[in-house]
């Protein structure tokens, strides 16, 4: 088991690796039309062929693979931080405040995750600049997944609070500010890291949901979602079996994370 | 029975608590909506600059957030859900239309996520087979790392029925979830002692097993039927069946908030009338557990 999991991290490190060198790996920029080349078949030119556009598949699967996998750790580092501010104050402090956070807890877990996503979506531009997609698809991501990872971390920080070592930490005259930073925030790290590891995956594959409907990554920045959404023009005709690469670099990265992160589940 | 009456009153309370808010939320994001108090009738150029002011006047009683919550609520009270700017048509009408082809979608998508996944789930811990259960972990682990919106991409291109795509999705988290709970409650002591008296396979699970298992299973049935309506937004939008899911996207593109929230407070109420159903159903089964 051990080595299935060096083997998913290495994986993950080449992978991400070959992304954030995507400028010096591909061969042309992802949004450069070969415009007598469209929906070529792959070649020693075009690895991956090219798209109905002409434009070098390969290419826009690194720059893809940038967005999706550097942006997903992102949204998962704000979901991470709202929810270990949101459940962290509410565990450490109790009482009403705890029970009122607790509430909305229950209110964001209550709505379903793709129908709040996208009326919120819809309510900021639909016609954004390729960036500000970018920023707004991940940010939601971030600011509307804190639910579930806000109720662990409530839950960790009440057992916490209640410990002998936050006691005798209280009866030796700690109080306040430093009680959290030196006694509270370091004991709630291992569920904090859980948290955003397990985050990961969940807004990869949310991201490829958005995409293929539209309401992800907009054109022509390619992201995991977009690239994928290639594969509603495949026909068994054409015969580009090629178009599944996305796909099954999306699962195996997937699957990696899964594996690499399975100490982290048992935490979560 | 007081006592169930007064647990029965409580969840009711909690959903019709959380329906209030998210529906002064859902108000908020309508009211904030770009677009909103504006009319297309107003691009009439055949109108008057005061027939204009008299339609703006006439929208103009929503500007404050809190009349127009009020003035939301009374509608919604007397079941008026509004009008889809998009669609041109009543709410309450599209929903009458759309609701039963996306209530087969998900209740066909559970039954077959549930009899797949609890049954390779009983299968891989009662068999005890390595075999049984590395192969139903490795289909569960690929599935749980499509997107439901690439599965129903595939299943179009292969022409298989699209409903099955919201059994799929759900299927990797029950048999995960069912696995290890029937794992855990078969190394329980009493357990290995009714195995080690050799009671029978099927009575060891359905005495000894399930019962441990079944208010956390039920607290399951409650969670996946959250997770059965989001994945039918996609699997209806890419397979074409005239669900909710697909109005919920039309909707979207189209930002019609109002028709969106509608449908996101109706998917939420359902959302929590199944999870205190299961919360109810599995009630006595933990009563007798401790």
């Amino acid at each position: 088991m051990r080595w299935i999991r060096m083997g998913a991290i290495l994986f993950l490190v080449v992978v991400s690796s070959a992304c954030i060198l995507a400028d010096f790996v591909a061969p042309a920029p992802y949004a450069q039309q070969f415009r007598d080349e469209p929906d070529a078949a792959a070649s020693r030119q075009h690895l991956l062929g090219t798209d109905d556009l002409g434009r070098d598949r390969f290419s826009r699967l690194l720059y893809g693979t940038r967005v999706s996998l550097l942006l997903a750790p992102a949204a998962a580092l704000l979901s991470s931080a709202l929810a270990a501010l949101i459940g962290g104050t509410a565990g450490f402090i109790g009482g009403w405040l705890e029970s009122c956070v607790m509430a909305i807890t229950d209110l964001f877990l209550s709505l379903p995750w793709l129908f709040l996503l996208i009326t919120v979506r819809a309510l900021l531009p639909l016609n954004a600049s390729p960036t500000s997609s970018v920023i707004i698809t991940f940010a939601l991501l971030g600011c509307l997944g804190w639910g579930a990872a806000a109720r662990v971390i409530c839950a960790d920080a009440r057992r916490l609070c209640g410990s002998d070592m936050i006691l005798l930490a209280r009866a030796s005259g700690i109080h306040g500010f430093r009680l959290i930073w030196r006694h509270v925030v370091p004991n709630l790290k291992p569920v904090l890291y859980a948290q955003f590891w397990i985050s990961i995956p969940v807004y990869i594959l949310t991201e490829a949901n958005l995409g293929i409907l539209g309401l992800g990554v907009s054109e022509p920045l390619p992201s995991w979602g977009s690239l994928l959404r290639e594969l509603e023009s495949f026909s068994s005709y054409s015969g580009q079996p090629w178009q599944f690469v996305p796909l099954i670099l999306l699962v195996l990265t997937v699957s990696c994370f899964h594996i690499a992160m399975q100490k982290q589940e048992t935490w979560a | 029975m007081s006592y169930s009456l007064r647990k029965i009153g409580k969840l009711a309370s909690r959903i019709l608590i959380v329906l209030a808010v998210g529906g002064f939320l859902g108000a908020t994001l309508v009211r904030l909506a770009p677009g909103f108090g504006t009319d297309e009738e107003e691009l009439d150029s055949r109108l008057s600059q005061t027939s204009i002011e008299a339609l703006r006047q006439s929208h103009s009683q929503n500007d404050n957030l809190a009349v127009f919550y009020l003035h939301y609520l009374g509608q919604l009270a007397v079941g008026n859900l509004g009008t889809s700017r998009t669609l041109h048509q009543p709410v309450r009408q599209l929903l009458a239309e759309r609701f039963p082809e996306t209530l087969k979608t998900v209740g066909l998508g559970l039954c077959f996520g549930w009899v797949t996944g609890l049954t390779l789930a009983v299968v891989a811990v009662m068999s005890r087979s390595w075999l049984v259960d590395l192969s139903a972990s490795l289909f569960a682990s690929v599935l749980l790392c499509i997107p439901a919106a690439v599965l129903a991409l595939l299943f179009v291109i292969v022409q298989a029925p699209g409903r099955l795509v919201v059994g799929l999705i759900v299927f990797p988290k029950i048999f995960n979830y069912a696995r290890n709970l029937l794992e855990q409650s078969a190394s329980l002591p009493h357990v290995l002692t009714a195995s080690a008296k050799g009671v029978g396979n099927i009575r060891l699970l359905m005495w000894h097993i399930l019962p441990v298992a079944a208010p956390q299973l039920f607290a399951l049935a409650g969670v996946s039927v959250s997770i059965a309506f989001a994945a039918a937004i996609p699997v209806e939008v890419l397979c074409d069946l005239p669900g909710v899911g697909q109005l919920a996207w039309k909707a979207a593109l189209g930002r019609d908030m109002e028709l969106l929230v509608d449908l996101t407070m109706i998917v939420t109420l359902i959302t929590l009338l199944a999870n205190a159903g299961a919360e109810m159903a599995a009630h006595p089964l933990q009563r007798r557990e401790s």
